[in-house]
């Protein structure tokens, strides 16, 4: 690991990446204060990590098999009721493909 | 005696016994939150149709004779990122101010089946993000033991509310400390039990290889008692271990014995505040007048702990978190386009510390950084479990004892803006959870902090970690202790 700063530009990239919209004044602090964790983080480069394999999950668990059996769900009327906007059983969102005509 | 301070035992004990009825005892709890509500800020719901409803079964039961459940009539408080169809399942966040989940997670399923009273969902560090109370938005949680300063979190309301007195036991979650911290901030035994013990079904997801659902309580007996009621295996969370779940109570008196007591070289070489080296120190002393051989354990990677945590789990949240995205649930900020509504959605819905969060581990796992920093928190995270393996195999150790928390509750304000200092709180609660062990924090001893009309006693907590599935031995760890210190007997006046 090297020293590595957080600049503005790189706030605004990886705001982009996890869909979230910040303004300029909180680009600024976040570039601040990541900096300054990412310095503190970068300690694990002290350790000899040579060969050790990465573990991802706290218990040695395997995969397996549940019976074949229809459950319960929730209703459409349930999940519409939820949704923020929505329209005849439809979760209604801004127009995804451009189809060229207003229509759509 | 007073229902609000009796033990769950007692409670359930007073209902059968006709002494009071749990509707009675319901009312009381529900009229203490209230009361309490404007001075703690510890609750997001009071539910009193829920508790009302559900009292009034158990007395039906009670009149017609029926045997009572383990938890019958006992009031629980809820954390709010554990879905229950009454009231809100909010997570103290913006983003989830309306929300109401349309089914109840195991756990809740596991309390009423008991018996369980619930009588408010708690306020809590937004999505589990938090060492102090203080990142919610609906405001911060105030310490029953002085309300100028922070209960610990992200579990702040429950952790407050049970130590007011508004409830025998409550749940929170642990994903890097968020039991056991405010357990020790407010003068609680707090468990986190081992990864897969308890069902996770139903719970909002933060970090899913390291959040466990877990019981605080005040004293070991009743924390034993909520543990066996929601522990088990469920099909419904496929990390849930199939395995029996022991009756936590059955044993507890009975000690362990002999009792192999580890206490990390590193437990000493922070900086702790006095209160918290001198707990520690007593609290060996204790142990070993109790017959316990202590042995020097050594948990080298205590501070790169910290590190591989916070890369770890916000990677992990970095992704659970992008189910947040105002289409089919919580609240949606408009946008002309569907990245737009995204965006903002998830800009105006968010707090900082869930956007810091999501940004740090977004970051871990971009390309070009995620051998860097992800990859490497992996392996940092085997290093910190083969620790801890070789203190329980090796060095023969029952349980692993440490502080806590570095220092007793601090005020409000001090650190909410210095991401920083909040994270280094959880120095000494991380490792466990990386390495999915089950730890309890109990309280430990007393800080006196303040001069004049400020003066203060604050209770310090102190932790017991475990090996895997190893928690009844560390509660009647716990239980040996309380049986000869007086501390868990203190209540804050409030």
């Amino acid at each position: 690991m090297s020293g590595e700063e957080i600049t503005q530009e790189t706030v605004r990239k990886v705001a982009r990446l996890a869909r979230l919209a910040i303004d300029d004044e909180r680009a600024a602090r976040y570039a601040e204060q990541l900096g300054r964790i990412v310095g503190y983080v970068e300690r694990l480069s002290e350790l000899d990590l040579d060969g050790v394999e990465p573990l991802t999950h706290p218990i040695a668990s395997s995969n397996r098999l549940e019976a074949d059996e229809a459950g319960g769900t929730l209703s459409r009327e349930t999940l519409e009721a939820m949704a923020p906007d929505s329209v005849d059983g439809f979760v209604r969102v801004p127009k995804v493909l451009d189809t060229g005509s207003a229509g759509g | 005696m007073d229902p609000l301070s009796a033990s769950a035992t007692q409670i359930r004990q007073m209902i059968a016994s006709g002494e009071r009825s749990a509707e009675e005892i319901a009312r009381l709890s529900l009229d203490r939150a209230r009361a309490l509500q404007p001075v703690l800020n510890a609750f997001v719901d009071i539910l009193d149709d829920e508790a009302l409803e559900q009292a009034r079964r158990i007395d039906a039961r009670v009149h017609g004779g029926e045997t009572l459940a383990r938890l019958a009539g006992v009031p629980v408080l809820v954390k709010d990122n554990i879905c229950v169809e009454a009231g809100r399942t909010t997570c103290g966040s913006r983003f989830l101010e309306s929300y109401r989940s349309p089914f109840a997670a195991s756990v809740v399923e596991r309390l009423r089946s008991a018996g369980a009273v619930i009588i408010a969902k708690t306020n809590m560090d937004e999505f589990g993000m938090g060492s102090s109370g203080e990142h919610s938005a609906f405001g911060p949680t105030c310490n029953p033991w002085d309300t100028g300063r922070v209960p610990g979190g992200s579990s702040s309301g429950t952790a407050a509310g049970v130590a007011a007195g508004v409830a025998p036991i409550g749940l929170g979650t642990d994903t890097g400390g968020s039991i056991r911290q405010p357990a020790s901030l407010c003068g609680l035994v707090g468990v986190r039990p081992t990864y897969g013990r308890v069902s996770r079904w139903g719970l909002v997801a933060f970090a899913s290889s390291l959040d466990q659902i877990g019981p605080f309580a005040r004293t070991s007996e009743d924390a034993a008692l909520a543990l066996s009621v929601i522990s088990g295996h469920d099909p419904r969370d496929s990390t849930s271990a199939q395995i029996e779940t022991p009756n936590f109570m059955t044993d507890l008196e009975r000690g362990v014995e002999p009792l192999v007591i580890g206490v990390p070289r590193q437990a000493h070489s922070h900086s702790n505040h006095s209160s918290v080296a001198l707990a520690l120190d007593t609290a060996v002393e204790v142990f070993e007048g109790l017959g316990a051989r202590i042995v020097e354990v050594d948990l080298a990677s205590t501070d790169h702990a910290i590190a591989a945590y916070y890369l770890v789990a916000t990677a992990e949240a970095s992704s659970n978190l992008a189910r947040f995205d105002g289409v089919r649930f919580g609240r949606r900020g408009e946008g002309a386009t569907l990245d737009e509504l995204y965006e903002r959605s998830r800009g105006e819905g968010f707090g900082e510390e869930v956007q810091r969060r999501i940004m740090l581990g977004t970051h871990a796992l971009s390309a070009g950084y995620a051998d860097q920093y992800y990859a490497t928190a992996l392996k940092a995270r085997r290093v910190v479990k083969e620790e801890y393996e070789r203190a329980f195999v090796d060095r023969g150790a029952h349980a692993i004892l440490m502080p806590t928390a570095p220092e007793p509750a601090f005020e409000l304000g001090t650190k909410t803006d210095d991401p920083l200092s909040m994270y280094l709180e959880d120095v000494y609660t991380v490792g466990p959870a990386l390495a999915g062990l089950p730890a309890v924090s109990f309280q430990g001893g007393f800080a006196s902090v303040g001069e004049g009309d400020r003066e203060r006693a604050l209770p310090v907590g102190l932790q017991v970690i475990g090996p895997a599935l190893g928690e009844g031995q560390l509660l009647r760890v716990v239980r040996m202790f309380e049986r000869v210190t007086e501390h868990h007997a203190r209540r804050p006046e409030i």
